[in-house]
């Protein structure tokens, strides 16, 4: 007995990946020549799953600010901000982000697991509810573990079950604290926030938004979810936490706010106290990131004409995609085993994307996970589609004749809306 | 044991037999996961249901101790019994 033999049935499902061919939980990529493309294996390889949804991972003016900031203030902070002070780019960092999300609170975190992980455990205490989604990701069910509150799912996108379990508490005294995610990472689909909200207000419970994946793709502005839903519903959001390692091409987290005393949370959030604050090069690009963000929505018009042109393309094939489309487009397939083996054909192919195995998936289909950049040209994303449907067609997914009729279709589209589980899983990109 | 909890544990195993393949025989001593071969998922979807049935609410860490169908009928026992 090892004290790792708890893990054997996992490492079993590893094994078996491994006698498929790559395993998709090992990918090594030898180089990344741009946010579209790396070499893997000396061949080029197309990125189709990097959520680097405005490509800015190489944009020239993010580098070449990050570079002059590295060589001024050094590799890293080597630690807290409590213990060893802020440098002058947290504080700009917060600011600008503050000004950018119109609210007068900013924290910012090293990484967006980090800020879920510090807002969920702080601000929901003991005799406090948290109200999850049940397709919530892993970094919000880690942060309600973490802390003391009572934790309570509701049914994916479901605003009328939201209703009827903070009813069932309204006797409860403590506070009441509902987390959604602006765009699910596992099929794309948004949170019906109006309705959302709009529950929110009637039950006299707090709200939180993660637009982990919506910051720089949905609003006007690019302010994710929130913005979409319209002014009133905004103001109805009262935690706003997000990542920059998506639209914005870095790695960190934060919280923006308008409630009274926020600034106490960093005194009492232990994940923002006691780990190293982000390095200064890191928040450089960061911030011309989301200066670029706003100054370019054109960015933002070619990400859903990217998007659109996968969403529609698969789903004419007969792919079973999500109930929406989105820079995130995930096609389900039957089992795991035919998942594995379409993902390695892709990847011969010349196409990375990630595979998402149940548990990790909201329902008990394997996905073939796409995530969609500014950055593709149309070329790449027609090449996805006649890779996809090549393999498809191989692999018998697709019948010989192209497209479902449309009853049909809407019908396997339906089995999508299960949900979820609270497992870490196994996801191919560990951490979408 | 009470006459809440036993009726509670019944209403439990009923509910289970929607999920559960009929030649399966279910006791206060059936461990959820490892007897009834549920995965989380399946688990925590029916936890979802039970909370309907009963009209209450089952905090996650309530269950995380859970392993017996009996367990499972105590907490939701006590839980009724809060209203
Ligand atoms: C919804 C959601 N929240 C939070 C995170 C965590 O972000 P980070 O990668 O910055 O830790 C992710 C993805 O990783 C996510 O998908």
């Amino acid at each position: 007995m090892s004290i790792l033999s708890k893990f054997d049935p996992l490492r079993e499902t590893y094994d078996r990946l491994r006698a498929v061919g790559q395993n998709p939980f090992e990918m090594v990529f030898d180089e990344m020549l741009s946010p579209t493309e790396g070499m893997h294996r000396g061949k080029k390889t197309i990125l189709l799953g990097t959520n680097n949804y405005l490509g800015l991972t190489f944009d020239s003016e993010c580098i070449e600010e990050s570079v002059q900031v590295l060589r001024r203030n050094g590799t890293g902070t080597t630690g807290s901000r409590i213990a060893n002070g802020s440098y002058g780019a947290h504080r700009k960092l917060e600011l600008e982000l503050a000004k950018y999300f119109q609210r007068r609170h900013c924290m910012v975190f090293s990484t967006g697991y980090q800020a879920n992980l510090g807002m969920l455990s702080t601000l929901a205490g003991k005799g406090d509810y948290l109200l999850l989604d049940s397709d919530s990701h892993a970094s919000i069910y880690d942060g309600a573990r973490l802390g003391h509150a009572e934790v309570v799912r509701f049914r994916h996108n479901d605003p009328e079950d939201l209703h009827k379990r903070l009813n069932r508490l309204k006797d409860m005294p403590g506070s009441k604290l509902i987390v959604v995610e602006g765009i699910y990472s596992m099929l794309g689909d948004a949170a019906p926030l109006r309705e959302i909200a709009q529950v929110k207000r009637e039950t006299g419970a707090y709200l939180m938004v993660d637009e982990a994946h919506s910051l720089g793709v949905l609003g006007e502005h690019g302010r994710g979810l929130a913005e979409q839903a319209g002014p009133e519903t905004e103001a109805a959001v009262d935690f706003v936490v997000g990542t920059f390692s998506k639209s914005l091409g870095s790695v960190g987290g934060f919280c923006v706010s308008n409630i009274d005393d926020f600034d106490v949370l960093r005194v009492a959030c232990r994940p923002y106290m006691f780990t190293a604050s982000l390095p200064p090069s890191v928040m450089a690009s960061t911030v011309t990131a989301l200066r670029r963000l706003q100054e370019a929505p054109e960015l933002r018009t070619k990400l859903h004409a990217n998007a659109n042109r996968l969403y529609q393309g698969l789903r004419e094939r007969g792919f079973t995609v999500g109930p929406q489309p989105s820079p995130i487009v995930s096609v389900a397939l039957k089992d795991s085993q035919l998942a594995v083996e379409f993902w390695n054909r892709l990847l011969e192919g010349g196409l990375y994307l990630n595979l998402a195995l149940p548990p990790a998936t909201p329902t008990a289909s394997p996905l073939l996970r796409s995530s969609v950049s500014a950055a593709h040209s149309f070329e790449q994303i027609d090449r996805a589609l006649q890779l996809f449907e090549m393999i498809g067609r191989q692999l018998g997914v697709l019948a010989p004749v192209p497209a479902l009729p449309e009853t049909r279709r809407a019908a396997t589209h339906k089995g999508l809306a299960f949900p979820a589980n609270t497992d870490l899983g196994l996801v191919a990109n560990a951490g979408v | 044991m009470t006459e809440s909890f036993n009726k509670t544990q019944a209403e439990i195993i009923q509910g289970l037999r929607e999920i559960v393949p009929a030649s399966v025989t279910m006791t206060g001593e059936t461990r959820i996961v490892t007897d009834l071969h549920l995965d989380s998922l399946a688990v925590m979807d029916f936890i979802m249901s039970l909370e309907d049935r009963f009209e209450i609410v089952i905090p996650l860490d309530r269950v995380s101790d859970v392993e017996t169908l009996a367990d499972l009928a105590k907490v939701v026992d006590q839980l009724r019994a809060r209203d």
